[in-house]
Formats: structure tokens, C-alpha cells, sequence
């Protein structure tokens, strides 16, 4: 079965993550890195092709850069990438991600797209349905747990308060909670090997996309402001008389 | 006035609480349409509460295949509702189950979508608390009927009573896209109230130390009655459950009260948890980052401060 993972570089959630002046993302106020989330999907896709047969493709949108994500996952172990680079993109909102994503998966041959269940910095965590109803596929969300038999995905996916046992025909569109998988570290071998694999870049012509790029977003922003931090407030050793001290300030705050 | 719908959350033939605080946000924006997607019968038995909590509409969208797929007949049944009602807004909440519905339906009806809003007001701009609470940021959508997927807890449920007219609508599933649900395993809730919405909140981290060792948490949250969190390395280390992660890549919550519980806060667990009211800490570690942004931080054994504490609730409520 061949797989397409789509993967995000996004700020390191261990740095600061700043927003400029126009509410787009600062990618230079923090680290970048591939979301942890998606070197989850990219671990569960080369274990189900090392299951059942088949290639995995890394899918990217983002600027430049970026391709220093779909190398990661190449080096993983990925078998080619695809990048969807345009100047005219920046400042896409999720439907926008999800048509020029939808376009681009497309022009690949696949069973099964796998994705994180929601990126750390945008948080939406919308992309992968949009994805499904775009494709005309079903999908599941947050699946903690995956097999693949003949034509046929089951999943565990998590709900409210714990997790369901759901069932999809292939071809489907899979999110992935952080529970699916441990990644493994590429090594020397697969970082070598990455640089030969194939990668292949899309713009907005190649992808006939319309109403790209973010004066042309459904969603606009309207201001954004960095919010002041909390100020930290007392603080008090305890002498045994702690318990008694936090009960006397939550009562003065009537919070008992 | 234009109609507002609402996707209404219910179990167990109860209408969830987060569904009031979606009607009282619809009533700012126009006239609420509760959208109940239930097996028939659904709506008969929630059509009461509704009415109190302000649905001028109640669309009574029920079959027997809801329960049986994921999310597509709520999608299903919410495109039927907006292509005869041209609503001002379609307002779910902010939960797994809700941004499927929502991305789903934001295609399918060309709409922008807004997801994780703590406000909204009358002129339809959505607030955004981003990157843990860290940037505010105000969003508008700029599509006939936009979807915004409102956090639970943000907005305080006004109830005002409504007209409560019920209409039933037609909808019908695409078995092409349709998943199929065999079985749900939910851990009993018992008597604390749900993580994401409750209004106060008591986790436990590293320093709890093992799962029995929780039971000191679980005490305290009883005796506040409080729901239970626990922070990742908690949750990794296998004192407790998956589904009660608060955190960056768990639950994120915004209660009246949070206590953390040797919890050291690392960013991606404030990233879950500081956009609460009021915190307050106790941990060994005197540098814990938990203190930076405690409204009142202990330092201390948290196996001494919090019986204490449940003690001295459980006196001054008896």
C-alpha cells in the first residue's frame, strides 16, 4: 500500500514563538523543526508499508526551508517528497491549506493519507477533515492505534473521555494522536541516503489553485497582540502551616 | 433576525454544557437554531433544556445511523439546516468530534472556519488565544456562514428562555465517505465533572511520584470537586490515564481554579493550563517555572500540603 504523510515545520515548542505585526508567524523568532506529531504519522506509515508493501511520500507546504522537514523524514526512511512551495501561499488559513494540499495529494497514487491530528503552532486541527471532504474520503482523527486488512483501516481513535473502535474502506485520510507511535532516529545510512531521495516541488500554477495567499483568506486577522505575562504571586515556604495558608488564600479569593 | 445554528452537544440524553454556552454566544450574533443530531427520540427529550437555555429553533435532525458512523451525519445534517437558513454563524464546540465536523463542513459549504475561539462578539470577530495563552489574537471571517469552534469554558451560558419551536429536517449520509463506529469504550466519568470544562481543575506531575500515589490528587479534586489532570510526564510515566493530559499535546483548560501538584511546568504543559483564572502550585523544587506564573505557590511536600488543603475544604464546606 502506498502512503502520503503530510508533515509541517513548525517553531520548536521549547522556544519562544512570536507572531509579526501582521499576525503571520515569526519563523525566525524560534527554531524550526518537523511537529513531533508528524514524525509520529511518518514512523506509523513505515511500519504499515513494512507490513503490507508499498512507498511512503512526505507531503510539505511551507516556504523554502521547509524541505529541511521533508529531509528529516526522508532520512527516516521516506521514500520521495513532495513540496508545495509558492511565494503567492504565505498566509493561507486551513480551508486554503487544505484545497492546495488536496491538490497536491492528487497528483500521487495512494491508499491512505496520514496526518498529526492538529500542528502545535496553528493548533486548528481541521486540515485533516477538510482534506477528507476535499478527496471525497473517509476519514478517522486522533487514532492511538492502526491496522490495515485488504481494503480496510481500523483504528482506535480517541473521543471525549476515551477512545472508539471505528472501521474505514481505503482509500481514507488518517490523524494520528501522539499515542500512535515512537519515531525512530534516522541514522547515518538514512541521513546519507536522504539527500539522493526524490523531491519534487509544486507552485500554485502547477496546482491550478485560485484565492490563494492571505489577502485572499476566508479567515481574516483582525489584530494580534502578545498578551502581557503572568506575573508570578506569592509564594511561601512550608513550615507545616502551607496546606492552611493555600486554604486561606483561596477562600480570600472565594474559590472555597 | 438571521438564524444561528448550533450543533448541539448531548449524551446520555442530556444536553452537554457546553451547548448553553453556544446558544448564549448564537444570541449575540442573532436567533439560535439548536441543531440536535440524535436516534429518534433524540429531541423530545432534550427539547425542555434547550428552550430554557435560549433555542428560538430546535431542528430535529434524528435517524438511526447517527451513533453508527463518525461525525458525517452531524455534517450531514448541519449543510441541510444552513442551505435552508442562510445563518449568520455555525457555532460547534471546540472538540475532536468538532473540528471533524466543522473542517468537513467548511468545504462543503465554501465557509471559513475558526477554531479554538474563547469569545466572540455581535459583529461576528472571533477571539484566539494562541501559543498558550501567550498572544491574543482577533480573527473575522469574511464567507457567508462562518464556522467558529468555541473552547469550552470560555464563555459563561446565559440562559434565556427561547421560543423552542422544533422543525424537522431531512439529511442523508454518503456511505462513500462514512466511517463506521463498532465500539466506544468510555471510562466512567463517575462524579468529577469533564476535564475540559470544569470549572476547577487539580493535576498531579512527576512528583505525585506513582499511580496509587494519585489517590492524594484524586482526594483533593473530591473535595473541591474538581476534575483531575494530569501533566505528560505524569501521563508518560503511567501514573495516569492518556485522556486526562493537560498540556500542549493533551487537554487544553481554562478553569476558575488550577491547582498543580508537583508539577514542575514545563512550557508545553503551561501551554495547556495558563490562560486559567486563578493557579496555584506546590512542589518541592523552589525554582520550579510552576511558580513564575502561580497566583500562590507552596513549597513543599505535596503529600503534606494537600491533605491539609482537602482537609480544610471539607471543614469549611461542612
Amino acid at each position: 500500500m502506498d502512503i502520503a504523510v503530510l508533515v509541517k515545520q513548525v517553531p520548536d515548542t521549547y522556544s519562544e514563538r512570536k507572531l509579526r505585526d501582521d499576525g503571520t508567524l515569526d519563523r525566525a523568532a524560534a527554531d524550526a523543526v518537523i511537529d513531533e506529531i508528524d514524525s509520529r504519522g511518518v514512523e506509523i506509515a513505515l511500519q504499515l508499508t513494512e507490513q503490507h508493501g508499498g512507498e511512503v511520500t512526505v507531503v510539505t507546504m511551507g516556504p523554502d526551508r521547509a524541505t529541511e522537514t521533508l529531509r528529516k523524514a526522508l532520512a527516516m526512511g521516506a521514500h520521495q517528497a513532495v513540496h508545495v512551495v509558492d511565494d503567492g501561499l504565505a498566509g493561507s488559513d486551513a480551508l486554503q491549506t487544505s484545497a492546495a494540499l488536496a491538490a497536491a495529494l492528487k497528483t500521487l497514487t495512494f491508499d491512505l493519507v496520514i496526518t498529526g491530528n492538529e500542528a502545535s503552532d496553528g493548533k486548528s486541527g481541521t486540515v485533516p477533515a477538510m482534506l477528507a471532504e476535499r478527496l471525497g474520503l473517509p476519514s478517522v482523527s486522533s487514532a492511538r492505534a492502526v491496522s490495515v486488512d485488504g481494503s480496510t483501516l481500523s483504528a482506535e481513535k480517541i473521543v471525549d473521555g476515551g477512545y472508539a473502535e471505528v472501521t474505514a474502506s481505503l482509500p481514507a485520510v488518517l490523524s494520528v494522536s501522539e499515542k500512535i507511535a515512537e519515531p525512530r532516529y534516522p541514522n547515518f545510512k538514512g541521513i546519507m541516503a536522504a539527500k539522493k531521495k526524490p523531491l519534487t516541488t509544486l507552485g500554485i500554477a502547477e496546482l491550478g489553485l485560485e484565492n490563494t495567499g492571505g489577502a485572499a483568506a476566508p479567515c481574516q486577522v483582525v489584530s494580534s497582540s502578545p498578551k502581557p505575562p503572568r506575573e508570578a504571586g506569592q509564594k511561601v515556604t512550608d513550615d507545616g502551616t502551607g496546606g492552611s495558608q493555600l486554604a486561606a488564600f483561596l477562600a480570600a479569593e472565594r474559590l472555597i | 433576525m438571521s438564524e444561528v445554528l448550533v450543533l448541539v452537544e448531548h449524551a446520555e440524553g442530556a444536553v452537554r454544557t457546553i451547548t448553553g454556552e453556544l446558544l448564549t454566544a448564537a444570541r449575540r450574533l442573532g436567533s439560535p437554531a439548536a441543531v440536535v443530531v440524535g436516534v429518534p427520540g433524540t429531541t423530545d427529550s432534550l427539547r425542555a433544556d434547550l428552550t430554557a437555555l435560549g433555542a428560538e429553533k430546535i431542528y430535529a435532525a434524528e435517524s438511526d445511523d447517527v451513533g453508527k458512523y463518525l461525525v458525517t451525519p452531524q455534517v450531514a445534517a448541519l449543510a441541510a439546516a444552513a442551505q435552508g437558513a442562510s445563518p449568520a454563524a455555525i457555532l460547534l464546540p471546540n472538540t475532536v468530534d468538532g473540528k471533524d465536523i466543522g473542517g468537513r463542513l467548511a468545504v462543503r459549504l465554501g465557509s471559513g472556519l475558526i477554531a479554538d475561539a474563547v469569545d466572540l462578539d455581535a459583529e461576528g470577530v472571533a477571539t484566539q488565544s494562541i501559543f498558550g495563552g501567550s498572544y491574543t489574537v482577533q480573527t473575522k471571517v469574511t464567507t457567508p456562514a462562518p464556522i467558529v469552534l468555541l473552547r469550552q469554558n470560555a464563555i459563561s451560558a446565559e440562559p434565556q428562555a427561547g421560543a423552542g419551536e422544533v422543525t424537522a429536517l431531512e439529511f442523508s449520509v454518503d456511505p462513500a465517505t462514512a466511517t463506521t463506529v463498532t465500539a466506544v469504550h468510555v471510562e466512567p466519568a463517575g462524579d468529577r465533572p469533564e476535564l475540559a470544562g470544569a470549572q476547577t481543575v487539580v493535576s498531579g506531575g512527576r512528583g505525585v511520584g506513582s499511580a496509587e500515589q494519585f489517590a492524594v490528587v484524586e482526594d483533593l479534586a473530591d473535595a473541591l470537586g474538581a476534575a483531575v489532570g494530569a501533566s505528560r510526564a505524569a501521563v508518560d510515566s503511567g501514573y495516569y490515564p492518556q485522556q486526562f493530559q493537560v498540556g500542549q499535546t493533551g487537554t487544553t483548560v481554562s478553569p476558575q481554579l488550577y491547582v498543580a501538584l508537583g508539577i514542575s511546568g514545563a512550557i508545553q504543559h503551561r501551554a495547556g493550563m495558563q490562560t486559567s483564572k486563578t493557579i496555584v502550585a506546590v512542589n518541592k523544587d523552589p525554582d520550579a517555572p510552576i511558580f513564575e506564573i502561580a497566583d500562590f505557590g507552596v513549597v513543599g511536600d505535596l503529600f503534606d500540603v494537600a491533605p491539609k488543603l482537602s482537609e480544610e475544604v471539607k471543614a469549611r464546606k461542612a
